[in-house]
């Protein structure tokens, strides 16, 4: 090329990528969003905070639901590192495949479950083939094109509900949202104690930037429900629920105690649950 | 990404994509009016990167399979999905539906000029499907050769 040679720029270079990179991008999306049409609502589960009950409430929200839906519940376990609600589910692998794409694993109340659990040997933690080196250029690429083909690849069929169980942190939702155009909204799950209000505070105002309605919160272990007497006693100080509720107008789905023994929800939480998806 | 013949002034075409099995790739592009080629040659962790989108540049030879991505990254336990043989309805796709091609045939079969790929691509499809196999894997690929005597393809 001679010195000062003047060329054109991408965008002034018109037609389509000849090396097709943009074109597959897109042809994923459809994917997403074919799979997704046979499914009323998707709805993801999430908090700033970790260990508050998001995986406990997926499931619990799940198997009453099931019980309650007649077209079909599904759960989309998106904490691939550490993979919990599936048990809670009582999922298990093998996945099967079929020419519809992989079939996802039944769970109690006949919930279609993926999860990295089925693919991860026993204690073993979510490795990538490829060497270690530079892995965090990659790694995040990686993770969302996992999370893109549980959405894509399962054949959910037609479900009334897919709840996605996050990990904990910020950034879950705003990637499942741009996966996922037609999720419907986030459920947000704290603690009492101002500890947690603080950080699901600024996930829920960070899931509302990203244009993410919030369908309400859910407090948990608000206080502790004795097996014995079936009395209620405090267990954690604070409102974290009520204030998380009035500060961003949105409903306080339920305060759950913690109580030994099966998953379980109040009746009142499916309710108001169903009418924020009204 | 657009590669642009700065001679002509035109947007080059993807002319064949190579994976010497060391980690990188090598796409060329042609400019279709002076026949100029160029070859990108991508490192280990710029091959990764592009892999990691699960796409290729220069685009896919076939539709991906279901869980491509995952299959081919996540280090799993070996028995994560079940053989697709031992599963019932795979043995209907048998009858109704074309074989599918595992994530190393389909590597393989990239390496295939451009030019004749197509050709090679129907020929492992039908070898596949008149003998009831489900899934095109290397070893299918070879078998297909040997019977069929197109060593060197
Ligand atoms: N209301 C409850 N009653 C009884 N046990 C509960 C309740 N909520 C949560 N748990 C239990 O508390 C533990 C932590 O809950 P869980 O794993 O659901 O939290 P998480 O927010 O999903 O955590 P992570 O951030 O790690 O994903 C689990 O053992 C769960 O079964
Ligand atoms: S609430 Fe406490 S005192 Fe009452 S029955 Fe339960 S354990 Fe006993
Ligand atoms: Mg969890």
């Amino acid at each position: 090329m001679s010195e000062g040679a003047s060329f054109r720029t991408y965008f002034e270079v018109e037609g389509e990528d000849r090396s097709r990179l943009g074109a597959q991008v897109g042809e994923q999306r459809r994917r997403v969003a074919a799979r997704l049409a046979e499914i009323r609502n998707v709805v993801a589960v999430m908090s700033g905070k970790g260990g508050v009950g998001k995986s406990y409430l997926t499931a619990a929200l799940a198997l009453g639901l099931a019980r309650r839906l007649t077209r079909g519940v599904g759960v989309v376990d998106a904490d691939l590192k550490s993979p919990t609600v599936a048990r809670l589910l009582g999922a298990a692998g093998p996945l099967a495949l079929s020419p519809e794409g992989v079939r996802p694993a039944l769970g109690n109340e006949n919930i279609r479950v993926i999860s990295t659990d089925f693919l991860l040997a026993d204690g073993r933690p979510l490795r990538w083939r490829e060497p270690e080196h530079e892995r965090f250029v990659w790694r995040g690429a990686l993770e969302a094109g996992v999370l893109r083909e549980f959405l894509a690849d399962v054949a959910w069929g037609p479900l009334e509900l897919l709840v996605i169980d996050l990990p904990p942190g910020a950034d879950g939702v705003a990637d499942v949202a741009e996966l996922a155009p037609s999720l419907k909204g986030a459920v947000s799950v704290t603690l009492p104690t101002d500890e947690s209000y603080q950080s699901v505070r600024r996930a829920m105002a960070s899931a509302q930037d990203a244009g993410i309605r919030l369908l309400g919160v859910i407090e948990n272990m608000s206080g502790y429900r004795c097996p014995s007497c079936g009395s209620t006693e405090p267990l954690f100080p604070g409102s974290a629920g009520s204030r998380l509720a009035e500060d961003f107008g949105v409903p306080l789905l339920a305060q759950v105690p913690f109580s030994a023994g099966a998953v379980e929800v109040p009746s009142g939480l499916l309710d108001r649950f169903l009418e924020t998806l009204a | 990404m657009k590669f642009l013949c700065v001679n002509c002034d035109e947007q080059m075409t993807f002319q064949e994509r190579r994976e010497p099995g060391d980690g990188t790739f090598a796409a060329a592009f042609t400019c279709a009016r002076c026949g100029h080629t160029i070859a990108l040659l991508a490192n280990p962790m710029e091959s990764q990167l592009v892999r990691s989108l699960g796409v290729e540049i220069g685009g896919r030879t076939l539709d991906p399979e279901p869980m491509a991505l995952v299959r081919e990254n996540v280090v799993g336990r070996a028995d994560a999905f079940a053989a697709a043989s031992s599963t019932p309805q795979s043995a209907t796709r048998n009858l109704q539906s074309p074989p599918t091609w595992s994530p190393e045939a389909i590597d393989r079969l990239a390496r295939v000029p451009s030019f004749v790929r197509g050709m090679v691509r129907k020929i492992y499809a039908d070898y596949a499907a008149e003998r009831g196999i489900a899934e095109i894997t290397p070893a299918v690929m070879d078998q297909a050769r040997a019977d069929l005597g197109l060593e060197g393809m």
